[in-house]
């Protein structure tokens, strides 16, 4: 027996440890080298771009950047007391820079989003700014009265901050006060916390259906025999080949009110004709369309682990005297769990970021947290909040990743 | 019975066959010959498509698998992955709902039974082939059947455990008096272990006898050829003299064999005879010839001789490696001989 305490050598003399260590380098170097490109790629096509996106969730700079003046004096304001002389020709000096290098509309945006009306202030006082004279207090007022309220420098305040938690918060439905507290937003403004639990709603029913649905059909294709299992397995892969927005626009012809679903009821007598289902455009809508188009990704996963598991299985739990259902139940399921779990998390993280399909067939009170990060994207541009909601979003997802974990267990997942 | 699975051909042709109580019986045959399709049927897994089976007088074709208590051992074990040996062993006490300290007793006897008490606790996955072997075996027998199948069931072992389970099946069986129904293509295995054997071909039961009967006095061809080593010689019937007949072999020589399976005066026969009954001179006088040796191969207790005989290239002589006798070298011509009773003419 070699020695413990003594490395053991190679024939050459060296360490075995170290001459193994250099005999797997190269072939390490090798294996790094074959995916050197794809990491390459996702590092700064996927990783870069979505930090550097979630990261303006909670640092915005603009307003300290553009009026560094103004946010010098802020930084020494507590918020509640009177604003200074010092404070009011800070602002002047900064509005009158703003106005020249053409910023101040990038500015007025970024305080909006903290009190309503401060753009149309910002914008027009930033015009008559060359033309003021100290003391700049009560010229300023003079020009608006708006500028001798608290609100307004509380607004700038809030804006100035560099790294802030305020959209974060106001994607929870929280507001952000210039003392640094924390409040709920107004009753009437509480729309994203509304929107995160339905689309946690809207998931979770979407992956429980498609787990209901798909199940069968898996079970079905796994004990069919090879060619027939693949020639279905084409027809559940057939909505593939479409683009997602036809088969999308092909529930609206089937599901609006003078559609083919609404038509059938109405022949069948399961409704009248004048009191038709609305199907689409609301919640019911987008579960439905989801569901259909989310399927094949329960399907699959749970066919390819089904068709791993021997039939000799069942078999000899029934041999052994099991009836048909406790040979399923106590021996088939178990196994195929593994498939449960890689197509409910495969359906859940999809149906969680959906937005096309809500956003075409959802109506109003079928729309997702991703229509309204879509909404701050592409219309109301505030990328800031879009941001930050997708980083609550991320959280979420990660959460519940966890929990899964705990309770099921990642590595019971098998995709086939 | 007769079964088809695709309406065209049929995978088993005519089977008519009664086990006895108690016994070992053994379907051999080769790979894709239907074996696996009895037992199926036997189990209730797969329907008859003509004929009837009874067990203990009752017919049993609609009686669904789980309620005809016949205990079965599969090839590749079908040990339940997510259970361990212990919740393996009681899955068929738990069914027929017996109470927790009967199961935990019984489980414990059975494992007992194959020497694999105290590893209950562990996953099928945790445990070696052999020891995977052994508790698909004692969960077959847990609940006490009166019929246990195994089909192939020592397939996926080494040599020399397959050997040594064979001799462990074969004691359960005698010590428990069960019946068994056991499928291999293994003929030693089935010569070792069954009192019985079914050689199946192409469907058919070739021959079904003990397993000294079917060594020495196979019935065709095909069980000569698949049972033990085999020496062909074809050739015509020229006359049929009670049980003993004259043929003109191929090469033009006079052979006189056993008449078994061959028919009149005019009929294409095949003559077999096995290795070890043909011996080196002329003391027997009936059937007497000369042999060119054209390969030796040295098998430590005996030595194999490949020789060309009446045209033969491939006739075996298998030689005890003793002192008596004189070995033969590669090219040398020898004269052998072979009983006529050691010399079956078989259907062709
Ligand atoms: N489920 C099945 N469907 C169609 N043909 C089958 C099926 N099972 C077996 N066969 C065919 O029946 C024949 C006999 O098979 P099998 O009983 O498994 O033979 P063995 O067990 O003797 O190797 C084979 O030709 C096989 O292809
Ligand atoms: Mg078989």
């Amino acid at each position: 027996m070699p020695d413990m305490a003594e490395p053991i050598l190679a024939a050459d003399g060296t360490p075995l440890k170290k001459k193994l260590g250099q005999a797997l380098f190269r072939s390490r170097l090798s294996a790094f080298g074959l995916v050197v490109p794809l990491l390459a790629f996702v590092v700064v096509s996927f990783i870069v771009p979505i930090i550097a996106l979630l990261w303006q969730g909670v640092y915005d700079k603009r307003f300290a950047v553009l009026m560094p003046n103004t946010s010098a004096a802020l930084s020494d304001w507590s918020g509640v007391s009177e604003p200074t002389e010092e404070m009011y020709s800070a602002l002047v000096a900064d509005l009158v820079v703003a106005r020249k290098e053409k910023t101040i509309g990038r500015v007025a945006t970024r305080v909006n989003r903290e009190l309503s009306g401060m753009r149309s202030l910002f914008t027009s006082t930033a015009r008559k700014a060359a033309e003021l004279e100290a003391p700049y207090k009560d010229a300023l007022i003079a020009v608006q009265k708006t500028w001798g309220e608290l609100e307004t420098w509380q607004a700038m305040k809030i804006a100035s901050r560099v790294y802030t938690p305020g959209y974060l918060l106001a994607s929870l439905d929280f507001k952000l006060n210039a003392d640094g507290s924390i409040v709920r937003q107004d009753e009437n403004r509480r729309i994203h916390v509304k929107l995160f639990l339905r689309t946690l709603e809207i998931s979770m029913v979407v992956t429980i259906a498609c787990l209901l649905l798909g199940y069968p059909i898996a079970y079905l294709l796994a004990s069919l025999p090879l060619r027939t299992s693949n020639l279905l397995l084409v027809l559940v892969l057939l909505p593939f080949w479409t683009s997602l927005l036809v088969r999308t626009t092909a529930w609206i012809a089937m599901l609006q009110s003078q559609g083919i679903m609404n038509d059938l009821f109405v022949a069948f007598g399961v409704t009248s004709d004048d009191d038709r289902f609305s199907l689409i455009y609301n919640k019911t809508g987008s579960l439905i369309a989801m569901t259909h188009i989310l399927l094949p990704f329960m399907i699959l996963p749970l066919f390819s682990v089904m068709k791993a598991i021997p039939p000799s299985y069942v078999r000899a739990a029934k041999s052994m005297g099991a009836s048909d259902w406790t040979a399923f139940w106590r021996v088939y399921f178990p196994q195929s769990v593994a498939g449960i779990g890689a197509g409910v998390l495969l359906v859940f993280i999809l149906a969680i970021g959906y937005y096309i399909t809500p956003a075409l067939v959802g109506g109003q009170d079928g729309q997702m947290i991703s229509n309204i990060i879509d909404f701050h994207m592409r219309k109301s541009l505030n990328w800031n909040l879009a941001a930050a909601i997708g980083l609550v979003l991320l959280v979420i997802v990660l959460l519940l990743f966890w929990v899964y974990d705990r309770v099921v267990g990642i590595d019971n997942i098998k995709l086939g | 019975m007769q079964k088809s699975y695709d309406g065209k051909s049929l995978v088993v042709k005519d089977l008519n066959l009664a086990i006895g109580r108690g016994e070992f019986l053994t379907l051999l045959g080769p790979s894709g010959s239907g074996k696996t399709t009895c037992l199926m049927m036997l189990a209730g897994f797969e329907t008859a498509t003509h004929g009837d089976i009874f067990l203990a007088g009752r017919p049993i074709n609609n009686i669904p698998p789980h309620k005809r208590g016949i205990g079965m051992v599969f090839q590749n074990y079908a040990l339940f992955p997510h259970m361990t040996v212990g919740e393996n062993l009681s899955f068929p006490l738990e069914v027929r709902k017996l109470g927790k300290a009967e199961r935990e007793e019984k489980v414990r006897t059975a494992l007992d039974m194959v020497k694999m008490d105290g590893f209950e606790k562990r996953r099928p996955s945790q445990l070696s082939g052999g020891q995977q072997q052994r508790v698909a075996l004692a969960r077959a027998l847990v609940f006490e059947p009166d019929l246990v199948l195994m089909d192939e069931p020592l397939g996926a072992l080494d040599k020399q455990l397959r050997e040594h389970m064979q001799f462990e099946i074969k004691h359960l069986h005698e010590r428990l008096g069960i019946t068994v129904v056991y499928v291999t293509h293994d003929q030693s295995e089935a010569l070792t272990m069954s009192d019985r054997i079914a050689v199946f071909n192409d469907g058919v039961i070739q021959q079904l006898s003990n397993p000294d009967d079917l060594y020495e006095r196979p019935e065709n061809a095909f069980v000569a050829q698949f049972i033990g080593e085999n020496n062909r010689l074809t050739g015509t019937v020229e006359q049929r003299n009670g049980k003993i007949v004259s043929i003109a072999l191929d090469d033009g020589s006079k052979s006189k064999a056993l008449a078994v399976n061959c028919g009149g005066q005019g009929s294409r026969t095949v003559l077999s005879i096995r290795p070890e009954r043909v011996v080196l001179g002329w003391e027997n006088e009936s059937n007497t010839t000369l042999g060119e040796v054209l390969e030796l191969t040295y098998l430590g207790d005996h030595i194999r001789y490949r020789m060309k005989v009446h045209g033969n290239p491939d006739f075996v002589l298998r030689l005890p490696n003793t002192s008596e006798h004189a070995k033969l070298t590669v090219g040398e011509t020898a004269k052998i001989s072979w009983n006529i009773d050691d010399c079956r003419a078989l259907d062709i």
